[in-house]
């Protein structure tokens, strides 16, 4: 009887394990981040539109806000714009862009050219800000509740699919919490 | 080139040297343009004035995975997110951080993923038993096999 079944259970862990393993709408790239449910690090960066201005995220402490990583030299990027875009244009919670290890005329260009989905665009050219948020590529999108924790991290060009599904509940549920 | 390699039955030999030697250059090569990196407290070849954190900076960056390469250590990933992180190792050398407080700032940051040996917890027990789990149920398969086979005839 063991003889039998000992291979056969053997067989199907393995199936299990490819089936997880091989699963093509996984992404092996995305990666948790430890950042979930810590206190989202602080940064005062000089605004991309107005090098004059100061961007921090302090003073949008008490509401919940996205972050989004991008850069021009970020192919995805491009891709999401439009997404980003149209989310804006709702109005559900500020947007605010860190761009990331760019050129600042080159970004500044970029959102004249394509449009500002941002409510402050912050200017991470030594990719500091982004150590401390735990980026490793762009676009990456945060989440921050009103309490200033980070609740979920994006790691793909946004989608206004992924907004509905991923994003707004959360929203939500941040906004009724508090 | 074949006609000389007839006529000195020695070429095959000169021609390994010369292989290893270039092979030699080149990675010199590429291990000094990933070194050449500057900031506060560097020489001029982008190393540590001080040889004791470059020792510990090397090890440091060879313990680092290279989270968008992620095969890759930050010591040899020319990628830039791994210019940055070790930067910021080279930096808290020089204020003098431990190495336990540089490995949890990238923790912190990027989660145990970011060591290529995981530290031992009940989260990691399973990775590091594991080899050991591996050795003792081939040991026990082993001594059951030849205790089976001793036990049988030997046939002519």
């Amino acid at each position: 009887m063991w003889k039998f079944l000992l291979p056969f259970a053997a067989f199907v862990a393995l199936v299990v394990l490819f089936a997880v393993g091989l699963n093509p709408n996984r992404d092996i790239h995305a990666l948790p981040s430890p950042l979930i449910g810590k206190p989202a690090p602080e940064f005062a960066l000089k605004d991309v539109l107005d090098p004059a201005r100061t961007v921090s995220n302090a003073s949008y402490r008490g509401q919940v806000y996205v972050l989004n990583v991008w850069a021009t030299w970020c192919v995805p990027c491009r891709q999401e714009q439009e997404a980003l875009l149209a989310i804006s244009r709702r109005h559900v919670v500020p947007i605010i862009g860190l761009n990331y290890r760019d050129d600042h005329d080159k970004a500044k260009l970029w959102l004249e050219q394509l449009g500002n989905p941002y409510t402050a665009v912050a200017f991470d050219g030594d990719g500091r800000t982004a150590i401390d948020w735990g980026v490793y590529g762009a676009p990456e999108t945060y989440l921050v509740d009103t309490h200033g924790r980070v609740i979920f991290k994006f790691i793909s060009p946004m989608t206004e699919e992924v907004w509905e599904k991923e994003f707004l509940p959360r929203i939500t549920a941040a906004r009724s919490g508090a | 080139m074949k006609l000389w390699a007839r006529t000195w039955p020695g070429a095959p030999a000169l021609a390994l040297i010369l292989a290893a030697a270039l092979a030699l250059v080149l990675a010199a090569g590429a291990s000094s343009t990933l070194a050449a990196e500057q900031g506060p407290g560097m020489d001029a070849h982008g190393q540590l004035q001080n040889p004791v954190l470059q020792t510990r900076f090397e090890r440091i960056t060879k313990e680092l995975r290279c989270l968008v390469c992620q095969n890759e250590s930050i010591a040899d990933s020319n990628v830039d997110l791994a210019a940055d992180l070790r930067r910021q190792v080279r930096e808290m050398l020089v204020a003098g951080k431990t190495d336990e407080a540089i490995f949890k700032y990238m923790t912190d940051r990027y989660g145990e993923f970011v060591r290529f040996a995981p530290p031992l917890t009940a989260k990691t027990a399973l990775i590091w038993g594991a080899p050991f789990i591996v050795l003792l149920l081939g040991s026990f398969i082993i001594v059951r096999v030849v205790r089976q086979r001793s036990r049988m005839p030997i046939e002519e």
